[in-house]
């Protein structure tokens, strides 16, 4: 079943010095269950689609759904949940209480929220920092934080938009391997945006390779590799290969310039 | 307590500056009470010595200066003198006074303590009016394009007409239409301090950045849930900063609104002390306003930190 469909979408920004085309006739199906990653440097629309699926920004044309509604009813009905580049936790909230957000706009009750917080940090391997105020937290910890805050509540998709850019490789490691259990656990569709390419092949079942101007999509990978992925599997020729081929997608979109 | 040394430098440095400033402000008293006394003085009369200039007076007569600190009515005051006038119309007042309140049982209205109450009352009435009004507008602006447009020229305007000029029109038509008393003092208060209230509130709840507020949309949070989880917590340190700055103005509006009416307050013993050339009483009147002052934005200061440090987010 497909969860995200894209047809001939496009979006043009009117803009001071004139019209810019973020996203041109991009065709996208993402099914249930897929770990798709958007990869391509910056300007080709990788964050704007996202945007897009979120009911963030509007398509000037063509058509796009999400679990079978317009973005924006998919929104309304809290379909998905969205992990920015920044944490962009609550400086004035402890850790519990920011990933409690969602649940109290929503509307859970106190006990709720408390079983649910309790459940989403034990998922991110943050019990015990329930109390902690963000700025007692390291960098990774509070974009952990942010991850169990969109994992609160029952969105069966997950967007993220380069969520790890800002942290050092070390802990970008861990996180990528913490990010594929939990979507080995929960079973969430997940649209995954970076510009790392061993990043995006370790993650992701199809990738999704674009180029600027205008935004694009000039290739698309269907993963080879097993479910079960070890930190190790990045040195295996499998592996190699496939982040050749994304490389080689994303030489061809410079070179059409 | 690291503060305390360059602090009291600057005090000592303004104390100094002050001593050595009064003898050239009161020669002119100080050699006719010398001159009264006895002592030579050059020149010899009042007439041609009003016409001298003050540093030429200053150095004809280097020994016959010795008053220039304890003069009657001196021009300027030198410190202890208005420490003196300070005590005496405090606690002197009050203590031994006849009309003091240990041996009438109220504050003497001779007295700092019950001219310093009057003018405390307006400013704080005064304070919560326009912080109030300050705030309301600020949600306004922020939520209402039009109120933005409309209301922010209007607001800035306000405060470029002399306050001086406008208070006793406000008096006036105030009491015309019945309303006396500390009301219309506390307006003119409401009316300085509403000001800085909008201009801080407005760019806290503006304070959240993009990101934070797309998230909100993510959650298809409404606006009231916005306001209430994003905002208005975000605009909380630009809301005391500003509350500082309004409880300042508030109390000069309130000496202001005095200035008219003479029935008590700070700014009445200032004026008062003008007519009749009490300069220590204008003196002791606005050191008395300045520690109020302080007190003021000491006490806003003490609240802004505990509840900065209840939301997580001391400095």
């Amino acid at each position: 079943m497909s969860v995200i469909e894209a047809k001939g979408l496009n979006l043009t920004f009117q803009t001071n010095d004139g019209p810019v085309h973020a996203l041109k006739d991009v065709n996208l199906t993402i099914e249930k269950g897929d770990f798709v990653s958007f990869i391509g440097p910056s300007g080709c629309g990788k964050t704007t689609f996202l945007r897009c699926v979120a009911g963030l920004e509007h398509p000037t044309g063509g058509t796009l759904s999400v679990n079978g509604m317009t973005p924006d009813e998919a929104r309304k009905a809290r379909a998905y949940g969205y992990v920015f580049q920044a944490a962009g936790l609550y400086p004035w909230r402890t850790i519990g209480r920011n990933i409690a957000l969602p649940l109290e706009i929503m509307g859970y009750s106190k006990s709720e929220q408390a079983e649910r917080v309790k459940r989403v940090l034990d998922l991110v391997e943050l019990t015990g920092f329930e109390k902690k105020f963000p700025w007692q937290l390291s960098g990774g910890m509070q974009q952990r934080a942010s991850i169990a805050r969109a994992l609160a509540f029952d969105a069966d998709i997950l967007l993220m938009d380069e969520p790890f850019g800002a942290l050092d490789e070390i802990v970008r490691d861990r996180l990528n391997e913490e990010v594929l259990k939990l979507w080995n656990n929960t079973g969430k569709t997940i649209g995954f945006v970076t510009h790392s390419i061993p990043e995006a092949v370790y993650l992701s079942t199809k990738i999704v390779v674009m180029s600027p101007r205008p935004g694009r999509i000039t290739d698309v990978i269907e993963s080879t590799l097993p479910r079960e992925r070890p930190l190790d599997i990045r040195d295996s020729a499998e592996f190699i290969a496939i982040a050749h081929r994304v490389r080689d997608g994303l030489r061809a979109g410079h070179m059409d310039e | 307590m690291n503060k305390l040394g360059p602090v009291i430098t600057v005090i000592l440095a303004i104390v100094a500056f002050w001593y050595v400033a009064a003898v050239p402000m009161n020669v002119q008293e100080t050699l006719t009470a010398a001159e009264r006394a006895g002592v030579a003085v050059t020149p010899d009369n009042a007439r041609a010595r009003s016409e001298a200039g003050r540093w030429s007076l200053v150095f004809q007569n280097l020994d016959a200066l010795g008053g220039s600190w304890s003069v009657d009515r001196a021009r300027l005051p030198s410190p202890h003198q208005v420490l003196t006038e300070i005590y005496n119309s405090t606690w002197d007042e009050e203590v031994n006074g006849r009309r003091g309140i240990v041996n009438s049982g109220s504050f003497s209205n001779r007295s700092l303590v019950y001219h310093s109450g009057v003018t405390l009352g307006a400013t704080v009435l005064g304070f919560l009016i326009g912080a109030g009004f300050g705030i309301l507008l600020a949600v306004g602006i922020v939520y209402s394009r039009t109120m933005d447009r409309s209301v922010m020229p209007w607001a800035i305007v306000s405060q470029t007409i002399p306050i001086v000029a406008l208070a006793p029109m406000i008096i006036v038509v105030l009491y015309s239409i019945g309303i006396g008393g500390m009301m219309p003092k506390a307006v003119i208060s409401a009316y300085l301090s509403f000001f800085p209230v909008v201009v801080g509130m407005v760019k806290g709840l503006r304070s959240p950045d993009h990101m934070q507020l797309d998230l909100l949309r993510t959650y298809n949070a409404s606006k009231s849930q916005g306001f209430w989880k994003l905002r208005l917590p975000a605009s909380m340190p630009y809301l005391f900063t500003s509350l500082k700055i309004g409880i300042a103005a508030s109390l000069v509006g309130a000496i202001v609104g005095e200035l008219p009416v003479q029935r008590g307050g700070l700014g009445a013993r200032m004026l008062s002390g003008s007519y009749y050339g009490q300069t220590e009483q204008i003196w002791a009147a606005l050191f008395v306003a300045a520690i109020l002052a302080a007190l003021m934005v000491a006490i806003i200061g003490w609240i802004e930190a505990r509840t900065l440090k209840r939301m997580g987010m001391a400095v």
